[in-house]
């Protein structure tokens, strides 16, 4: 929107250095843009590197044996032998039903006191197993580990008496990426894309609208700058911080949760810069659209961290999800970002991941800043 | 004295519903949100996409892959001829898991040995790969059963007789839609808290209320209700979508979870005001909200249970109102629980909502610009 006329053009350059240089300033004086810059990914990043974990270790299970045996006591000390477990003797169900109403523990083992006794015959006996089932991931993890001790406990059973084989077919797995299946190096990067959405979208979400309610955006109409010029003014600005910011998170996240990262490291640079310039465009079509400081904290609130953790492929599986909700997750920007940082730091550089999600995280930076550069022309409305 | 409260909650409604853009934002996002979580969250996998390398091309081979096919929680997209072609399905996302049987498959079998059954997981996602991996075994386990039965081996001494209670099915839906209920819920008191002193704080208006004959108590009461109203409204939608559209079971009584909701935005508020009266501008009122809401979120037991976080982090848990609030939710809605298993949660949650309160009411006098 600048005019076209040579003394405009020769100026351009120096208005965008005045204009960034005020953005900085506004930055620094208000200390809470550098906090969400800096402190929010330190406090983040640590309190869930460590706090957040889907590896149960110790599960608390109550053990009911009804008639204890030599065979009983060798099924028990199986259960014991497995770290996944911490078993609790129990005199009878009704304590350990108790404990499970209370939460006390996870699932009941339990066996009858025909036990030994039915191990014996053809039809053998039955291991009772009750998980509580309110939290299914849980419970499916318990029943899992009980597959394990049980596998163990036949297998060893077997080989003691020179049995017949048990397990005709022989499950061998292979985890590629994460052979330890260590949750932590999952979580953490998807935990980078989280928190680089809200750091993001929190820079930029009240910047325009505050330009607006205070009235400094009249202000700015009437100096020669052009509107674009005021946008991208803005943008360097917050881009350096961001920038700063997703630097510190992905330095934690190497060295201090050692998290590896496979490929290789400019990949990275020139997707989370393309991430940051989408989610920076977000912040900005928010408040450009919403006009007042108040509407823009509450879209953002509404708009950024809910849809990042549960849409994006951070927690929940998108494959699984219904056709429609999966197609909703494709206006989601940090989906596109989370699997190309799960990629890049676990599996390495697979360019087949990682173009197409770049592709789309470009994409999605272009209409989020077309339609901020759209909606905030020099107009008094 | 009630007249000069109901005034301000007169006033406090207004700003908060005046403008259109703030009406529409207070109302939808919170339902369609629940909508789309509701489907979104869920560790159940479906049509896991699976790919095939049988060297073995024998009749056991095949029955086995059969369990898989008829399976339909999986989803077979390719079969290979050969192992380089593996690393690349597997890099690419396009499958999962790969299901490898070696040439010797049939004839192990046939002679009475363990034959192994190589199955490669993506572990990108653990937990995917984990639940994927339990998926795997049962349908290998059931395969077993059908061997040891066809050909007149022994079986195992011993079985396993599993059963989930209240949930037998194990659909993790019932256990996050009760959460997204308490998700949502604090995000909604965030939106009416945390910015309202803030905003009046930089517009100047807050000075103004602070020389009218108001007392902290009066302005405390005015700027508490109205997220307090908002937040029983919201919640009451909330709940009636996920009992009649999501038919999630509601077991318990309403008076548990009402009381339960009463308490959990006392202290919502509580900190939703606090944020915003340490905040002398929007946008550190934002930032405070986002620092208070994402850890409460993350470390509420949500998707994550708190028995695995290491003991430190576990006590920060405590001071997490969400924490409380899901308990009762999923207390609630699928054991059908009462007041009297509930009060472990009920008073900590009036703890904080009376410590954060005071400490709002005492920072409007104090905190001054």
């Amino acid at each position: 929107m600048s005019r076209p006329g040579g003394a405009a053009r020769g100026g351009a350059g120096m208005r965008l250095r005045g204009l960034t240089r005020k953005e900085f300033l506004q930055i620094v004086r208000d200390p809470s843009s550098i906090a969400i810059a800096f402190l929010m990914p330190i406090f983040l990043l640590v309190l869930f590197g460590y706090g957040v974990s889907l590896d149960a270790e110790h599960v608390p299970v109550a053990v009911v044996v009804e008639a204890p045996s030599p065979d009983s006591a060798d099924f028990v000390a199986a259960l014991r032998g497995s770290s996944s477990f911490s078993p609790r003797d129990m005199a009878g169900m009704a304590e350990a039903e108790r404990a499970l109403l209370l939460g006390e523990v996870r699932g009941i083992i339990r066996l009858r006191a025909d036990f030994a006794r039915r191990l014996r015959r053809p039809d053998g006996a039955a291991i009772q197993v009750i998980v509580d089932g309110v939290d299914a991931n849980t419970a499916r993890l318990v029943l899992g580990y009980a597959e394990g001790a049980w596998g163990t406990w036949l297998a060893a059973r077997a080989a003691a008496s020179g049995q017949t084989l048990t397990r005709p077919a022989d499950l061998q797995a292979r985890i590629w990426f994460n052979s330890e299946l260590k949750s932590r190096n999952y979580l953490v990067p998807g935990l980078v894309a989280i928190i680089m959405t809200l750091i993001g979208a929190l820079l930029t979400a009240l910047v325009m609208a505050r330009e607006w309610e205070r009235g400094t955006m009249e202000a700015l109409m009437v100096t020669p700058a052009s509107m674009t010029e005021v946008l991208l003014g803005k943008l360097a600005a917050y881009f350096t911080l961001g920038t700063g910011g997703m630097l510190l998170t992905v330095g934690l996240a190497v060295w201090l949760f050692e998290v590896p990262l496979r490929g290789s490291f400019w990949l990275l640079w020139g997707c989370s810069s393309l991430f940051l310039l989408a989610s920076l465009g977000m912040g900005l079509t928010i408040s450009t659209l919403a006009r007042s400081q108040f509407v823009a904290g509450e879209i953002a609130i509404i708009a950024t961290f809910l849809p990042a953790f549960l849409l994006s492929g951070f927690i929940f599986d998108i494959g699984s999800m219904p056709p429609v909700v999966q197609a909703i997750t494709h206006v989601v920007v940090a989906r596109y970002f989370v699997a190309i940082v799960q990629t890049l730091f676990l599996a390495g550089d697979v360019w087949s991941v990682i173009l197409p999600n770049a592709a789309a995280l470009a994409v999605m930076a272009a209409i989020f800043l077309a339609i901020t550069w759209k909606k905030s022309r020099k107009r008094l409305d | 004295m009630w007249q000069r409260i109901l005034a301000l909650i007169q006033k406090e409604f207004l700003a908060l519903l005046k403008d259109p853009k703030s009406r529409v934002v207070l109302i939808v996002p919170p339902l369609v949100q629940l909508l789309v979580f509701g489907y979104a969250a869920s560790f159940d996998l479906k049509e896991i996409p699976y790919a095939v390398y049988d060297e073995d091309h024998g009749g056991a081979a095949r029955t086995l892959l059969g369990h898989f096919q008829g399976a339909p929680s999986f989803h077979q997209v390719a079969t290979l001829a050969g192992e380089a072609e593996i690393a690349p399905l597997v890099d690419t996302r396009t499958v999962l898991v790969v299901i490898h049987l070696g040439p010797r498959f049939g004839a192990d079998l046939a002679a009475g040995r363990s034959a192994p059954v190589q199955v490669i997981v993506d572990g990108r996602n653990s937990n995917t790969a984990m639940i994927a991996l339990n998926y795997v075994r049962s349908v290998v386990d059931r395969f077993n059963e059908d061997w040891i039965a066809g050909h007149g081996l022994t079986g195992p001494p011993a079985r396993l007789a599993t059963r989930a209670w209240f949930n037998p099915n194990l659909e993790s839906r019932w256990f996050f839609i009760p959460g997204i209920v308490g998700m949502l819920t604090l995000v909604v008191t965030m939106l009416v808290t945390a910015l309202t002193v803030a905003r009046e704080r930089e517009q100047g208006t807050f000075d103004q209320l602070l020389v009218t004959p108001l007392r902290m108590a009066e302005i405390l009461i005015g700027k508490t209700v109205p997220g307090f109203v908002i937040g029983i409204a919201q919640a009451t939608l909330i709940l009636l979508v996920a009992t009649l559209w999501f038919r999630v079971p509601m077991l318990g009584s309403l008076a548990a979870f009402y009381a339960g909701l009463a308490l959990f935005l006392l202290s919502g508020v509580g900190a939703g005001l606090l944020i915003s009266a340490l905040s002398a501008t929007q946008q550190q009122g934002l930032l405070g909200a986002f620092l208070f809401m994402v850890p409460a979120v993350i470390l509420s037991g949500f998707a994550t249970p708190i028995a695995n976080m290491p003991p430190a982090v576990q006590f920060l848990t405590l001071f997490d109102p969400l924490r409380y609030f899901l308990v009762i939710l999923r207390k609630v809605f699928l054991e059908g629980a009462g007041f009297a298993v509930l009060v472990d949660q009920f008073w900590p949650m009036a703890l904080l909502g009376l410590v954060s309160l005071s400490l709002a009411a005492w920072l409007f006098r104090h905190r001054m610009y």
